[in-house]
C-alpha cells in the first residue's frame, strides 16, 4: 500500500466528511432559524446522506492513509449501526427537547460530530487514528450528557462522565505508548507482529495489554469499571442515554474488535482469562444490582451493564461464531434498546419526568399499543424467542459451547433467566397496577417513526433472521 | 383438500393464533361477540384436528406422518419441520380437546379484560400444539418459550391474591430449566457434523452441516460419547423436569395451580405439564439412550419421592385446589416411574396416563371452578352435603374421583395398571411405591369426596347452591366421555402407541426385545 497520501484515499472518508460538513452547516445554520426542530430535520438529511454514500461504497475495501484506515466489511457494518442509532436517537429528540426547553442547534451537530468520531473508530487500524476518532465521540457526549443546563442531575452526569472518560483515555493512551515503544509503529498489524516475537509473559506487553483492557472495559461499561453508567445514564437527557446506550457502546466495541482481535491477539492466552472474569462479573453484578432498582433509567443502565458482560462472550469465544455474534447482537440490541428508550422519551412530558418503575403503571389501560411494544422489546432484551434479542443471545451462547467454554455458557444463560425478572417488574407496573398518572402521553410523529423503525426490526430478525445473521457474518474479519 | 392434507399439522397449530389475531380487531366492549368468536375459534380448531386421528396411519405409527420440512433459517440449520408419530398425536388431540373446554368454563368467570384474556388462550394453545409437533429442536425451542408469556399474563392478570408472586415463579422456574435446555440442544448441534462425517449414511439423509433436526439427533444417538450423552441429559433433565414437575422442582406448581383462573389450572395440568414428560419421551430417551440408562436409578427415586410425597401433602390441605395440585405431583412421578421402566408396558401406561391424567385432573380443575364460583371460597371446611343441592354435580365429580383414583371401567385404571406391570417387570419395590401411591390416592380423593359431598348440609350457605347449568355440563360431559372410552375400550389408543413404544424402547434398551427384558441399572457405565 502506498505510504502517504493519496487523492483518491478521501475517497474512504466521505461519510465521515459529509458528517462534518453538516455538522458545521448546522452551526451556523443555527443562528439563522427559530424553530430549531428544522435543524433536526437537517441533520436527518445529513445522516441520509453519509448513508447513502456508504451504501456505495459497500463492496470497496481499501486501506486508505498509508494504513491508517480501512474499509471493510466490519468497519461498513458498524458504520451503518452508528447511522441507524443516531439517526433514531434524533428523530426522538425533537420533541423530547421542547419538553425540557433545551432545543438547541448545537445538539443536533454535536450527535453528528459524535458519530463522525465513531465511524473513524470503527475503520481505524492504527492507534493515532483511533484515538482521535474516540476522543472526538466522547467529548462531543460529555457535552450532549450535560446538555439540560439548568438540571443539577444532568450537570453532575456530564461532570462524572466527563473525569472519568478523561481518566480512562489517560490511561488507555498509555496503553497506547507502550504498545508504541515495543512495535516501533502504531499501526495494528505492526504491533501484533512485533508483540509475536516477544515471549508471551513478556512484562511490558501484558502492562500494556492491561492498560489497553481497562481502559477498554471502562469504555464499554464493564466491571469493575462501570460506576459511571447509571449516574450519566439517569443524568443525561433520554435521548442522548438511548444514543449513549446503543451508538457509543456499539463503536466501543468495534474498538475492541480491532484492538483484541488483531493488535493484541498475540496475548490471546493472556487476555482471555482476564475476559473471561471481567465478562462473569459484569453479567452477574448487572443483573443483580437491576434487581433493586425503582428508577427505570437506573434499571435499564445496569441492564445494559449486563449486556455488555454477553457481548464478552463473543470475543472469549475468539471464532467466527463469536465474532459474528458480536455484530448480531450489536445490531439487535440497537433496535431493540433504542425502542425502550423510546418509550421512555414518550413519558416524559410536561410536568411528569416519567422515570420511576411507577410512573408506568397502568400504562397499558390509556396507551394499550406503547406497552404492548414496550412488552416486545422487554422481551427481546430478556431473549424470549420469537424476538430479535433470543437469536442475538442463542448466536452468542452457541458461540460459547462450539469453543468449550461451558461454564460460561451456563452462567450466561442462568443470568439471562435472572434479567427477565428485573424486566417483568416493569411488565407488572405496566398491565398489572391501576394508572397513577393523569396526563396522558403525546406521540410526536418522530417518536412513532422511531417506535414503528425498532419494532418491526425487533420482531423481523427474531423470526427470520437469515439475512442479519448473513450481514454480520460478512462483517467479520478475514482470517476468523 | 389435499392442500388442507399436506399442511394439516400447520392449520392446527396456526389456526388458533389466526384466530387470534382477527380477535384483536375486535372491538373491546362487545363481550358477547368476543366470547363467541373465541370458543367458535377453539371448536373449529378442534374439529380441524379430528382428520389427524382418522387419516393416522395407523400401520406406521412409529414414522412422522403429515410431515412439512421448509428451510426456514439458513444460516443456522434450522427447519420449520413438523410431523406426527402415535406419540405426539394423541397429545396433539388431548390439547384441541382441552382447549375449548378450558375456553368455554371461562365463560362466566372471567369478567375484566375479556379480549387480553381470550387473545392469551388462543396464543397459548398455538404455542402448546407446536411444542408437540415441532420435529426442529429451534422451532420447538420457539414454540416452548413462547408459551411462557400468555401463560405469565393468565395467572398475573386473572389469577387469585398471590397472582404476581405465583405467575413470575412460574416463569422463573420454566425459564431457567429452558435455557439450560438451550444449552444440551446446543451441544447436540455441534456434535452432529462430525459424528454425521463418520457415519456417511446418516450424512445422506440429513445432511452433513449443522442441523436441529430431531430425527437426525435420534440417528446420531448411538454414536453419542457417554459423557457427553450425560452432561446433555442433566441439562435436558432440568428442562422437562420443571416442567412435569418432577420432586425437588415442583414448588411453582402449587402457586401456580392455585392462583390461576380455573382454566389456566385446566390447561397447566391437563397440557403443560405434558410437555416435561413429551420431552423425556421424545428427546431425553431416544437421543441419549446411554445417559438415560445410566440416570433410571436418580429418575425412580424422584419419581417415587414425587408419588409419595405428593400424596401425602395433598392429604392434608384444607384447600380443594391446592390439594388436586399436589395430586399432580403424585400422579405425574406416577407416569414418570412408568416412563423410566424403560420397557413397553411402562412406556405405554405412562402415555396413556398422561392423556388420563389431562382428562382427570382437567376436570377435577373445572369441578373445583364450577363451586368455587358458587361460594368464592375453596375451603374444604365450607362444604359437606353439597349433593343434597347439586345432584348432577355429584355424579359428575363422583366420576371424575373414580377416574383420578384408578377405578376399573374408567381410565385411571388403564394407565395405572399397565405401568404397574411394566414396573413389576423391572422390580418388585419399584411396583411397591407406586401401588402406595395408588392407595393415598384413594384415600384423599374419596375423603375429600367424602367431606365435602356427603352429609348433610351444615353450612347454611351451601343451602340455595344450583345444579349445573346447560354451558357448564358441556364443558366436563366430553371428558366423561373419554374417560369411559379410555376405560372400557383402550385398544384404538394403544393401536397407536405401540409401534412408536417398541422403536423407543429398541432404541433405548437395544437388548431388550432379545431376551434381556431386566435392566441392570447398576452396571451401567460410569462416566468414561
Amino acid at each position: 500500500m502506498p505510504q502517504f497520501f493519496q487523492m483518491q484515499d478521501i475517497g474512504a472518508i466521505v461519510p465521515e466528511l459529509e458528517l462534518a460538513v453538516f455538522g458545521m452547516f448546522l452551526l451556523i445554520f443555527d443562528l439563522m432559524v427559530q424553530n430549531k426542530r428544522r435543524l433536526g430535520y437537517v441533520a436527518l438529511a445529513g445522516i441520509a446522506i453519509s448513508g447513502a454514500f456508504l451504501f456505495r461504497l459497500w463492496n470497496v475495501e481499501f486501506f486508505a492513509y498509508g494504513g491508517a484506515l480501512v474499509l471493510d466489511p466490519l468497519s461498513l457494518f458498524f458504520k451503518a449501526i452508528f447511522l441507524i442509532a443516531a439517526a433514531l436517537s434524533i428523530a426522538i429528540s425533537l420533541k423530547y427537547l421542547d419538553i425540557e426547553r433545551e432545543n438547541h442547534g448545537e445538539y443536533y451537530a454535536l450527535i453528528l460530530f459524535s458519530t463522525m468520531g465513531m465511524m473513524f473508530m470503527a475503520g481505524a487500524v492504527d492507534l493515532v487514528t483511533l484515538y482521535i476518532g474516540l476522543e472526538t465521540m466522547a467529548i462531543a457526549t460529555y457535552v450532549l450528557v450535560g446538555f439540560l443546563r439548568s438540571n443539577q442531575r444532568s450537570n453532575e452526569a456530564s461532570m462524572k462522565y466527563f473525569l472519568l472518560g478523561a481518566f480512562s483515555s489517560g490511561i488507555l493512551l498509555y496503553g497506547m505508548s507502550l504498545l508504541y515503544g515495543l512495535a516501533g509503529s502504531t499501526r495494528f498489524d505492526d504491533i501484533a507482529a512485533a508483540l509475536s516475537r516477544r515471549p508471551i509473559t513478556d512484562p511490558i506487553s501484558l502492562l500494556a495489554m492491561i492498560t489497553l483492557s481497562a481502559g477498554m472495559f471502562f469504555k464499554v461499561a464493564a466491571v469493575p469499571f462501570h460506576q459511571w453508567t447509571p449516574d450519566a445514564y439517569e443524568g443525561a437527557p433520554t435521548s442522548i442515554t438511548a444514543f449513549m446506550s446503543v451508538a457509543v457502546k456499539a463503536a466501543s466495541f468495534a474498538m475492541m474488535v480491532r484492538i483484541f482481535m488483531i493488535a493484541i491477539y498475540p496475548l490471546r492466552p493472556q487476555w482471555i482469562a482476564i475476559m473471561a472474569a471481567v465478562s462473569v462479573l459484569t453479567m452477574t453484578i448487572g443483573n443483580i444490582a437491576a434487581i433493586t432498582q425503582s428508577n427505570v433509567k437506573r434499571l435499564l443502565a445496569y441492564s445494559s451493564i449486563s449486556h455488555a458482560g454477553y457481548i464478552l462472550i463473543g470475543f472469549i469465544a475468539g471464532n467466527a461464531t463469536g465474532l459474528t455474534a458480536v455484530g448480531l447482537y450489536l445490531l439487535i440490541y440497537t433496535f431493540t434498546n433504542i425502542g425502550v428508550w423510546t418509550v421512555i422519551v414518550a413519558l416524559r412530558r410536561k410536568d411528569v419526568i416519567g422515570e420511576h418503575i411507577d410512573d408506568m403503571a397502568g400504562l397499558y389501560f390509556k396507551h394499550p399499543g406503547a406497552a404492548v411494544l414496550m412488552l416486545i422489546f422487554l422481551l427481546s432484551l430478556a431473549g424470549i424467542p420469537p424476538t430479535a434479542g433470543f437469536i442475538g443471545k442463542y448466536y452468542l451462547f452457541a458461540a460459547a459451547i462450539e469453543t468449550g467454554h461451558n461454564v460460561l455458557a451456563v452462567i450466561a444463560v442462568l443470568n439471562a433467566a435472572i434479567s427477565l425478572y428485573f424486566y417483568f417488574r416493569i411488565v407488572v407496573s405496566m398491565f398489572m397496577r391501576d394508572a397513577t398518572e393523569k396526563t396522558g402521553l403525546t406521540f410526536a410523529p418522530g417518536l412513532s417513526l422511531a417506535l414503528g423503525i425498532a419494532v418491526i426490526f425487533t420482531m423481523v430478525i427474531g423470526i427470520y433472521p437469515d439475512p442479519f445473521i448473513a450481514l454480520a457474518r460478512h462483517a467479520v474479519p478475514l482470517g476468523f | 383438500m389435499d392442500f388442507f392434507r399436506q399442511h394439516i399439522l400447520t392449520i392446527v397449530t396456526f389456526w388458533p393464533l389466526a384466530g387470534m389475531i382477527i380477535l384483536l380487531f375486535f372491538n373491546k366492549e362487545n363481550k358477547t361477540l368476543i366470547r363467541w368468536w373465541a370458543n367458535l375459534v377453539m371448536i373449529v380448531g378442534f374439529i380441524v384436528s379430528l382428520p389427524l386421528w382418522f387419516w393416522f396411519d395407523r400401520t406406521n405409527s412409529d414414522q412422522m406422518q403429515f410431515v412439512e420440512n421448509v428451510q426456514w433459517v439458513r444460516t443456522l440449520g434450522a427447519n420449520y419441520h413438523m410431523g406426527i408419530d402415535g406419540i405426539s398425536l394423541l397429545l396433539v388431540l388431548l390439547t384441541t380437546l382441552l382447549g375449548p373446554l378450558a375456553v368455554l368454563s371461562s365463560w362466566e368467570t372471567i369478567e375484566s379484560r375479556i379480549k387480553e384474556y381470550y387473545v392469551f388462550m388462543l396464543m397459548l394453545q398455538t404455542g402448546m400444539l407446536g411444542v408437540f409437533v415441532s420435529l426442529d429442536f429451534f422451532l420447538f425451542y420457539v414454540f416452548w418459550e413462547v408459551m411462557l408469556v400468555p401463560m405469565y399474563f393468565l395467572i398475573g392478570v386473572w389469577g387469585g391474591p398471590r397472582k404476581l408472586y405465583a405467575a413470575i415463579k412460574f416463569f422463573l422456574y420454566t425459564l431457567f430449566g429452558s435455557v439450560l435446555l438451550l444449552l444440551g440442544i446446543l451441544a447436540l448441534y455441534f456434535s452432529y457434523p462430525s459424528i454425521a462425517a463418520q457415519h456417511p449414511e446418516i450424512a445422506a439423509q440429513f445432511g452433513s452441516g449443522s442441523t436441529f433436526d430431531v430425527l437426525a439427533f435420534h440417528a446420531i444417538a448411538p454414536y453419542l460419547p457417554f459423557t457427553l450423552q450425560y452432561w446433555i441429559f442433566l441439562a435436558f433433565f432440568v428442562g422437562f423436569a420443571i416442567k412435569v414437575p418432577m420432586f425437588p422442582f415442583h414448588t411453582w406448581l402449587p402457586d401456580a395451580h392455585v392462583e390461576a383462573p380455573t382454566a389456566g389450572s385446566v390447561i397447566l395440568a391437563g397440557v403443560l405439564l405434558k410437555m416435561g414428560t413429551y420431552g423425556f419421551l421424545r428427546f431425553s430417551l431416544p437421543i441419549l439412550p446411554d445417559g438415560t440408562k445410566y440416570f433410571v436409578p436418580m429418575m425412580i427415586v424422584l419419581s417415587i419421592i414425587g408419588i409419595v410425597y405428593g400424596a401425602l401433602v395433598a392429604m392434608m390441605q384444607p384447600d380443594m385446589k391446592k390439594l388436586v395440585a399436589y395430586s399432580s405431583v403424585s400422579h405425574m412421578g406416577f407416569i414418570m416411574l412408568g416412563m423410566f421402566a424403560l420397557n413397553p408396558n411402562g412406556l405405554n401406561g405412562s402415555i396413556i396416563q398422561q392423556i388420563n391424567h389431562g382428562i382427570s385432573t382437567g376436570a377435577l380443575f373445572l369441578i373445583v371452578g364450577l363451586i368455587y364460583d358458587r361460594r368464592h371460597t375453596r375451603e374444604i371446611s365450607e362444604f359437606g352435603g353439597i349433593s343434597n343441592v347439586m345432584p348432577v354435580f355429584a355424579v359428575v365429580f363422583l366420576i371424575m374421583t373414580m377416574s383420578s383414583i384408578g377405578l376399573p371401567l374408567l381410565n385411571g385404571f388403564i394407565g395405572e395398571f399397565t405401568i404397574m406391570m411394566g414396573a413389576l417387570q423391572e422390580h418388585l419395590w419399584w411396583a411397591v411405591f407406586a401401588g402406595s401411591g395408588i392407595v393415598l390416592g384413594a384415600a384423599y380423593m374419596l375423603w375429600l369426596y367424602q367431606r365435602t359431598m356427603l352429609g348433610k348440609i351444615e353450612n347454611p350457605a351451601n343451602e340455595k347452591l344450583v345444579d349445573l347449568n346447560l354451558r357448564e355440563l358441556a364443558t366436563v360431559v366430553p371428558l366423561i366421555i373419554v374417560a369411559f372410552w379410555i376405560g372400557l375400550y383402550p385398544a384404538p389408543f394403544f393401536a397407536v402407541l405401540d409401534k412408536p413404544v417398541n422403536k423407543l424402547v429398541a432404541k433405548v434398551r437395544p437388548d431388550y426385545f432379545q431376551g434381556a427384558p431386566r435392566l441392570n441399572a447398576g452396571q451401567i457405565g460410569a462416566p468414561r
